[in-house]
């Protein structure tokens, strides 16, 4: 017998999943990159406008592992839009460093469709299922660049790192199953009450906080991050500080707070300690970097503390912080990011921070908008960044973490040396790296507009998305 | 013009920076005159606010009032009392003649400085004027970037240095700041309502420990604003790298956001907090008193001095205002005003020389009476009014303040006082060195006089200097009620249980029976209309 299925529930991943393929196809008899790239953006946006749709809906396939509710709607629409950010600004890029392009867009296709699966996904199996879809198809994206030395030592790294961190997952997963007897959150969390094997499901819940901390780049699981993310094309890279993360913290969130809600204060320590550490590793490692990539990347591992603040917290208030620090996150990240495709050219990536000298003046569009993402970063009103940080240490105040809050803003002034590092460069020293004019890379220069206004709208009127963030964390089933 | 007129007086100095930035890059003239003109306009709408201001009130006038961020409990709210509205009016008054001052002092990169400039305004103005707690930290640090820009972009020699030091101070002690409104607001979530209104969060129940934690996280954002003694070395690095604009908006404007926020804040908000510190922020008034005059006495740099007076000066204001009685505070206002008239006006005179001898070295002066005698009687009027003598403004706030803290604590006052006298030694001192004697500096005898755009932006200080020395009965009359309405709930606190929320709102009552600050100002409001 085959179990019924609500196709509206899997009509995203459906969809997502089928462009991949489609494109994989067509990219073997279309030679012109801009059409491919084209093409992924259409599907993108349609795939996001049918999600819209879906808002109200709620759904669930799979013997109930799967379903549709609003936290897996604001997660699908959030990964989509990153998505369509991130082709538009690989379009140009991808011609300019001659990666396939069919490849390349099948690849962040089925990367995105796995994320859709982790963000919609209730049971452990299929976690792990869309956890391994995603990360397998950024394994090879970070290796996209074929003749980058660079690009292949960081897909190797974050393969061989990855697959260890997957070996976690399954063996707490396998621990979890031997406790609980059960797979599905919802069951699991009926069996906390009682009768459970209590050492056998904490090591399991402690393997899975190891697996889910390497997914976000959670210290001291971070090892990779720096080097993935510099060697990795800054597209694919902008895909990782931002989607892949997202992701991470989508299944880390509902697992943790729904599945494990119970256990909230078996598991709240270790988190605490795991929020301290790495927003101050990644912070006070930032400061020391000279090149932008790896700066980011530091900075994508403090902000994961950030929003392990948020998840410390725990209940309602913590779980909306968390959606909206990703939704905020999201636009000046990937903002950050396009400007370092924009400020580099063919043959020179020009990622040392001090080739950003005299930019500001020079390009006044990028040193705008750059000054927008650094000082959204650094948690600067009326900024998301700073949205977004009032509302995680408000989840900590609220929830009795003092000292997690006070912690939190300490970080905030150390994370302040270096994003405003990038604006004195860039404002108060004189330098010479002349960038390619806006004109020839529209794609890229909508993104990164696009993202710009998005801070600035999340930062002025935050209350419309922290609404959304919040019924969407409610409506878990 | 009913109820949005101090929206319109804080977001037209936005709307104008946001124009400057389409002016063409090579007409910088356009720029300077659109940045001008708004500036102008801000001040003639404060002007109206002003006339339109009842003396009779302690309440919040032209309040508005909408909601921002309803879950949290955020709103936009603004509205004016006797205590803000002069500094409003200081804000927009001194923006325009920075404004006119920057036409021969900012060449390069000219739309983006008027872009700061105006924005540093709206910054300002919104700070001054926001009653939501949350809305005032946004204003609070929006006035961060700009004046971090205008220093690092358009400074001195170590502009790179300044601006960020000046920055990460600031940063860090408004950031723990953030944590105390945030808990602050948790607890009086408690009674059930979540709100960032201060209206409501004064008086909001808090144990002695928690007050004492929260008055020292939002003393510390205001003491390194002000600054006090020992949290003041970013100042004389910042002014003295800043170009002129940034110094008089600094000084003018920026130190009185750190008194201001004591006064309206940290004050009301943990009054019995306000009494265990009050014995160390005298001291640290006193000391910066002192202090700040010595070390302006040995500056060879003329910016560098003024920077070191102004610690000097405000700690004169911190003295006033923890006086707590209706003439210290006051007065505390009053030197605020004083404070930006006179030191704003002296940081453009040293712009003046620096803008012709491109130093500021005191040595490089001396005799300057023949060949700049407009100059010269400028600075002889302006560095009285900052002298403090009697029929210039400087006299009448300082009388004022000595007079309220002699009353609350002699010792601190006695000690001030000598820090009057050495006010007086060093600047007479500067004064004869750079002004009077013999012309030791050949090159200093074919120096120009003020011209007319620099008369156009001393004069209105100059004249507003006398006219406020010799009647200040107008601004003290508008203060009054406000003043005494704070006085009272800060007093009003004074040895009642800390869990008293609502018998400290009654004994209020009992010190100011005319005076109701818990009335419901918005139906005040509207019923005017």
């Amino acid at each position: 017998m085959t179990p019924a299925i609500d196709w509206i529930a899997v009509l995203p991943l459906l969809l997502v999943s089928g462009l991949g393929v489609v494109c994989l196809g067509v990219g073997l008899f279309v030679d012109d990159d801009e059409v491919l790239g084209w093409g992924a953006l259409i599907g993108l946006g349609a795939t996001l406008v049918t999600t819209a749709v879906l808002i109200g809906q709620h759904g669930s396939a799979f013997n109930g592992t799967l379903v549709l509710d609003g936290y897996a709607l604001f997660f699908d629409l959030l990964i989509l839009a990153v998505g369509i950010v991130v082709v538009l600004m690989s379009m140009s890029y991808v011609e300019e460093t001659g990666i396939g392009a069919g490849e390349y867009y099948a690849l962040v296709l089925f990367a995105l469709s796995g994320m859709i699966v982790m963000a919609s996904a209730t049971d452990l199996i299929l976690i792990f299922l869309g956890l391994e879809v995603m990360s397998i198809s950024v394994y090879i994206l970070a290796g996209a660049w074929r003749t980058q030395v660079r690009s292949n030592e960081a897909a190797m790294k974050y393969f061989l790192l990855g697959a260890f961190a997957t070996g976690f997952l399954l063996y707490g997963i396998a621990l979890i199953y031997g406790a609980t007897g059960a797979t599905r959150l919802d069951v699991i969390a009926e069996k906390l009450g009682g009768g459970v094997d209590h050492r056998l499901l904490l090591a399991g819940v402690a393997m899975l906080l190891v697996a889910f901390g390497f997914k976000v780049a959670a210290v001291p699981f971070h090892m990779w991050t720096p080097d993935v993310y510099e060697g990795a094309p800054t597209s694919v890279t902008a895909l990782m500080a931002v989607a892949v993360k997202t992701a991470g913290f989508a299944a880390f969130t509902r697992v943790f707070l729904r599945g494990f809600g119970g256990l909230h204060g078996d598991w709240s320590m270790l988190l605490w300690a795991l929020a301290v550490a790495t927003m101050t590793v990644g912070n006070v490692l930032a400061l020391a970097q000279r090149n932008i990539k790896r700066m980011l990347a530091y900075s994508s591992i403090a902000h994961a503390g950030y929003i392990l603040v948020a998840l410390t917290a725990g209940g309602p208030t913590g779980g909306a912080a968390a959606l909206f620090y990703l939704l905020a996150y999201a636009g000046m990240n990937l903002g950050a990011f396009g400007v370092v495709l924009a400020v580099g050219r063919r043959g020179e990536p020009h990622e040392e921070i001090d080739d950003y000298a005299g930019l500001g003046f020079r390009s006044p569009l990028l040193g705008a908008t750059m000054a927008i993402f650094m000082l959204s970063l650094t948690g600067i009103p009326p900024l998301a960044g700073f949205a977004g940080k009032v509302y995680v240490f408000t989840a900590a105040v609220r929830e009795g973490y003092y000292a997690l809050a006070v912690i939190g803003v300490l970080n905030s002034v150390i994370s302040a040396g270096y994003y405003i590092r990038v604006l004195v460069v860039m404002f108060m020293t004189p330098g010479t790296v002349e960038v390619v004019r806006a004109g020839r890379r529209p794609y890229l220069f909508t993104s990164i507009v696009f993202s710009a206004v998005v801070t600035v709208l999340i930062g002025v009127f935050p209350a419309l998305w922290l609404e959304l963030a919040r019924l969407s964390f409610l409506s878990q089933p | 013009m009913g109820n949005v007129l101090l929206s319109l007086i804080v977001w037209t100095p936005l709307v104008g920076a946001l124009l400057v930035l389409l002016v063409p890059r090579d007409q910088p003239d356009g720029a300077r005159r659109a940045a001008l003109a708004f500036s102008l306009v801000t001040f003639l709408l404060s002007l109206a606010l002003w006339a339109g201001f009842r003396v009779d009130t302690a309440e919040f006038q032209w309040v508005e009032q909408a909601a921002w961020v309803p879950s949290f409990g955020i709103q936009y709210i603004l509205g004016v009392d006797g205590v803000s509205l002069f500094l409003v009016l200081l804000t927009t008054f001194l923006t325009p003649l920075v404004v006119l001052f920057s036409f021969g002092d900012i060449t390069n990169r000219v739309k983006e400085y008027f872009f700061f400039l105006l924005l540093l305004e709206t910054g300002m103005l919104g700070a001054f004027v926001a009653l939501d707690l949350f809305l005032f930290y946004v204003f609070w640090e929006l006035m961060l970037i700009p004046m971090y820009f205008i220093i690092g972009v358009w400074g001195g020699a170590r502009r790179i240095y300044a601006s960020l030091k000046f920055l990460i101070y600031t940063l860090t002690a408004s950031l723990l700041m953030l944590v105390a409104i945030l808990y602050l607001v948790s607890v009086h979530a408690r009674t059930g309502a979540v709100t960032f209104d201060v209206r409501q969060l004064y008086g909001t129940a808090l144990g002695p420990t928690e007050q004492l934690w929260l008055f020292a996280a939002f003393a510390l954002a205001f003491a390194v604003k002000v600054p006090m003694f020992p949290l003041h070395t970013w100042l004389p690095d910042a002014h003295v790298e800043a170009p002129t604009g940034g110094s008089v908006i600094l000084a003018g404007v920026l130190l009185k956001m750190g008194t201001y926020g004591f006064l309206r804040f940290a004050m009301p908000l943990f009054p019995d907090a306000t009494r265990t510190a009050t014995p160390l922020i005298l001291a640290l008034a006193v000391v910066g008193i002192l202090y700040g005059a010595a070390v302006a006495m040995v500056q060879p740099d003329l910016k560098k001095l003024v920077a070191y007076s102004s610690v000097s000066h405000l700690g004169f204001v911190m003295l006033g205002l923890f006086a707590v009685n209706t003439i210290g505070v006051e007065g505390a206002i009053y030197q605020m005003l004083n404070h930006g008239l006179s030191t704003g006006a002296l940081f453009l005179l040293v712009g003046v020389i620096y803008g012709r001898r491109h130093t500021r070295a005191i040595a490089d002066f001396g005799g300057l009476w023949k060949p700049l005698p407009r100059y010269a009687a400028v600075f002889l009027v302006v560095m009285f009014s900052s002298v403090g003598l009697p029929g210039l403004n400087g006299f009448v706030g300082e009388f004022l303040i000595l007079v309220g803290s002699f009353g609350a604590n002699r010792a601190a006052t006695a000690f001030a006082s000598a820090g009057l006298i050495l006010g007086a030694v060093y600047m007479l001192w500067m004064f004869q060195r750079v002004i009077f004697g013999p012309l030791r500096h050949e090159e200093n005898a074919h120096l120009q006089d003020l011209t007319g755009r620099e008369i156009a932006v001393l004069a209105p200080v100059v004249v507003m200097i006398v006219v406020m020395g010799v009647y200040p009965r107008p601004f003290l009359r508008a203060m009054e009620p406000s003043v005494k309405a704070l006085v009272a709930r800060i007093e009003g606190h004074r040895g009642a249980v800390a869990s008293a929320g609502i018998v400290g709102a009654d004994s209020e009552h009992a010190a100011a029976p005319s005076v109701d600050p818990l009335m419901n100002v918005t139906a005040r409001t509207d019923a005017r209309q």
